[in-house]
């Protein structure tokens, strides 16, 4: 009988996430832009205080629709504004919207389509809840919750939460109704291991990898949402700067000073598609099958 | 030009082109019109890949660095693309292992034949006639209707013959076979490679056949060539192989095969109370249409078996015959809807879920896929000590046992902080049967154990098994298709089809005097059952020597 201990070696794990890492943020050069992008936009959230040369709601009326200068680096609003600032301020309640939604709608997700997917009793209601959800328009639901609770930071991020969280579950469920047929499954029932335990040990790390790049997209999804209601009129108060709140004040003095719009535009953009871009990124470093299929990063 | 159809010269495969990372090593074989080779050899031998790049078919990352594959004189690796695509189908074809997903499951069979014809030209109005014609002559029933037929609608051995028809249908003069019977069972397996050796003759196509299975290799080949991790290692008639193999490696291989004759009856225990018995044992699947109407499934009907400690059931049927459903009822790993369980005596079938724990421990399973059994994301000495722990046994105690368990199953305890993907599929079914055996079963279940292993480490396994259960006075129910492997190791036999009980008794009995024709038929399929390979000789020499 062998007893030749001739099993391969293996890179320790430090190696293999820096590996990993560097698969997902610095895949080519695009990957790496986006991933650049990012974090120099996280960066301007965190430390906006520092960067802002000026108060981003303190009113001046003395400046209003001011041209770009030295003092105001892209001009000022309607009401003396500096725009550079409240874009560099708006930066903090995207990221918090987008970062805020993808937790929140993740963990909630996961819960639901855990117990989903393999009990499956509970599977059939469950599943007809997350059904009628999904059938609700997701901007008209969030202009509702809005319209009704109040338009604060809470509001709008559970407005963006609610539409996203049926997708997750699905996603969830289906990976754990694959998994549970898994042998290792099987095996773990039939030595008593109980029923919490299976679901955390043995099915839970089987949907992250899918969660984390889902994630990524409804972060960006977010993003674009919470613009799209502060745009109409239906998101944070006017007063706190956001991406939207910006483009939509900007709106009537297009002609004027168009940078209103143009610039929180370009940012807005720019931040999306580095988080998509680094969501796809991710996706394929983490599912070895997707990869190559897309443009060559 | 040589008269051989397929002529390979010191072939090579290198990975990325690298020389030192050689695949296939200097491969030559030829094969004459109407002759079959068989290459054989176990997993990572080189085989497929050969097969691959004689249909110019290799991966993107694998290259051929050195030699020539001559189909009909035609160089194959320098031919363009568009030339290569002529040659299949008209030069060279072949068949896979797995005919539902060879085959289009939204496309009629007939029209997927035809398409052959198409892609090559063949004008419109003979193709339906060529396409009957084929598929008369592999043997389909009913040419018509299976024409217009979904893959879905067909057996297994039905869509391999589909298969083989869409291969010939151009008639080339090289049919490669790639392991086309290891998914069918044996029964149609035996029609399969009659058929193959009847269209040999027939049409004078050569054939490469490639296959594990040394059965296989007594029942279709002419000359073989036997294979090991990329290099030739012998080369001869097959009836020379299989009496006199000149290298070690080929004495291995056949000695590994194991034998249709039984093992030698152990004696017989004492009356004890039985590890396991079951009473009309029945799991009835149904399925609710709109108006109510239940289509009902019986998957094991009233099944009774008995197995004492320290014995050997082996059920033995093929596929959709029940023998799993049998084995996932006593594991309750699903529900039996009527009749009954008895684990040493007691009573399980009945056992609500949430009560059952106290009786987990005493019935342990192994599976078949050592590639799935075992969590990828934990090491092997956590999914060990998983089920101990679940019983109180505090976790150093546990770590104890499990290096214990692997030094028993024949592993280092350095393994024990492993993960899986360290291991090879022999491996991990050791560290599998350490993960049962942690439990310290009454009875263990073989659940097509040895099945996905190659035949030198399925003897290792086996024989590991036959150990663990002499010393630990263990019950093995051994559920398996192959009739070699249950007559190793069974005592007993029971043989089950479309969820009955069909015979069942001795295995000495069952498999040396069936009773029933099913039985018969089993072991009248069994490949190479004329040849005892382990002994280098044909069976009726070995029963002539034994006296």
């Amino acid at each position: 009988m062998t007893t030749a201990p001739n099993y391969s070696a293996a890179p320790t794990r430090g190696a293999l996430m820096w590996k990993q890492a560097r698969a997902m943020f610095f895949a080519g050069p695009v990957t790496s832009l986006a991933t650049v992008v990012m974090i120099l936009i996280v960066l301007m959230a965190i430390f906006a205080p520092l960067i802002a040369p000026h108060d981003p709601i303190r009113l001046n009326p003395a400046m209003r629709l001011k041209p770009a200068s030295d003092e105001f680096l892209l001009g000022t609003d309607a009401y003396g504004r500096d725009l550079f600032s409240r874009i560099i301020y708006g930066a903090r309640i995207s990221l918090a919207v987008g970062v805020g939604a993808a937790i929140l709608s993740v963990l909630i997700g996961l819960g639901i389509g855990l117990v989903s997917g393999f009990f499956r009793g509970l599977d059939a209601v469950l599943m007809r809840i997350v059904d009628g959800l999904m059938a609700i328009p997701s901007i008209l639901l969030a202009i509702a919750i809005v319209a009704l609770s109040g338009a604060t930071l809470g509001t709008v991020l559970l407005a963006i939460v609610i539409p996203e969280v049926p997708r997750v579950v699905r996603l969830v469920r289906s990976v754990v109704l694959s998994a549970r047929e898994e042998p290792y499954v099987e095996a773990a029932i039939s030595v008593g291991t109980p029923t919490w335990k299976i679901l955390t040990r043995h099915l839970l790390p089987n949907t992250i990898p899918p969660l984390i790049v889902q994630g990524t997209y409804i972060c960006a999804a977010a993003i674009l949402t919470e613009a799209i209601l502060s745009f109409l009129g239906a998101g944070i108060n006017p007063e706190t700067p956001t991406w939207g709140n910006i483009m939509a004040e900007g709106r009537v003095y297009f002609i004027i000073n168009p940078g209103i719009i143009l610039w929180p535009g370009l940012v807005l953009s720019l931040a999306i598609l580095s988080v998509n871009l680094v969501g796809d990124s991710v996706r394929d470093a983490l599912d070895p099958r997707m990869a190559k299929r897309g443009i060559d990063r | 030009m040589s008269e051989n159809v397929l002529e390979i010269r010191n072939l090579s495969i290198a990975l990325d082109g690298d020389d030192s990372a050689r695949v296939v090593k200097d491969l030559s074989l030829s094969i004459k019109p109407g002759e079959t080779m068989c290459l054989v050899g176990e997993s990572g031998s080189g085989k497929s890949l050969t097969s691959l790049a004689t249909m110019g078919l290799l991966p993107k990352a694998l290259k051929a660095t050195t030699g020539e594959i001559l189909v009909n004189g035609v160089d194959v690796l320098k031919q363009s693309p568009g030339k290569l695509r002529d040659m299949r189908a008209t030069q060279m074809a072949m068949i896979f292992q797995e005919p539902m997903t060879a085959l289009n499951p939204v496309m009629k069979v007939g029209d997927q034949i035809a398409e052959v014809m198409e892609a090559h030209g063949r004008s419109k109005g003979d193709r339906r006639k060529a396409v009957l014609e084929i598929m008369e002559h592999v043997h389909l029933p009913d040419v018509e209707r299976i024409y217009g037929s979904y893959p879905h609608q067909l057996s297994g051995g039905q869509r391999q013959r589909i298969m083989i028809a869409m291969a010939l249908v151009l008639r080339p003069k090289l049919l490669i076979a790639d392991e086309p019977t290891t998914a069918l069972d044996v029964t149609t397996q035996a029609q399969v490679l009659k058929l193959i050796r009847e269209l040999r003759e027939e049409l004078g196509t050569a054939v490469l056949f490639i296959t594990h299975d040394m059965g296989v290799v007594a029942e279709i080949a002419d000359d073989v060539t036997v294979l090991r991790l990329g290099e030739a290692v012998e080369r001869a008639p097959v009836v020379d192989l299989l009496r006199g193999p000149r290298t070690d490696y080929a004495r291995e291989l056949l000695s590994a095969v194991p034998s249709l004759i039984p093992r030698a009856p152990r004696p017989t225990p004492k009356k004890a109370t039985p590890a396991l018995s079951t009473e009309a044992l029945t799991k009835v699947y149904s399925t609710k249409t709109l108006l109510g109407k239940a289509k009902e499934t019986r998957a094991a009907d009233a099944v009774n078996l008995t197995l004492g400690p320290g014995r050997t059931l082996g059920i033995v049927g093929e596929s959709g015959s029940g023998k799993s459903t049998v084995a996932r009822c006593i594991v309750r790993l699903i529900d039996p809807t009527s009749g009954s369980v008895k684990i040493t005596g007691e009573e399980i079938a009945d056992v609500p879920l949430n009560r059952l724990k106290p009786h987990r421990k005493r019935v342990q399973i192994v599976f078949q896929d050592p590639f799935r059994s075992l969590n990828p994301r934990i090491e092997v000495g956590e999914s060990i000590i998983e089920g101990p722990l679940n019983f109180g046994v505090s976790r150093k105690q546990a770590l104890e046992d499990a290096k214990r368990l692997l030094e028993l199953v024949g592993l280092p305890r350095s393994a024990i902080d492993r993960f899986p993907h360290q291991f090879s599929g022999g491996q991990r079914q050791r560290i599998a049967i350490a993960r049962a055996l942690a439990m310290q079963p009454d009875l263990l279940i073989a659940d097509e154990a040895v099945s996905a292993l190659d035949v030198s480490v399925q003897a290792q396994v086996l024989k590991l098994l036959d150990e663990i259960q002499e010393r630990m006075g263990i019950a093995i129910l051994f559920i398996t298709h192959d009739l070699r492997v249950a007559a190793q190791i069974c005592d007993e036999v029971m043989v089950m089809r479309k969820g009955q009980v069909v015979e069942a008794g001795p295995a000495a009995e069952v498999l040396a005097h069936p009773r029933t024709e099913y039985t018969r038929s089993l072991i009248e399929a069994a490949p190479g059952r004329h040849w005892d390979f382990a002994n280098f000789r044909p069976v009726a020499e070995t029963i002539a020597a034994a006296g």
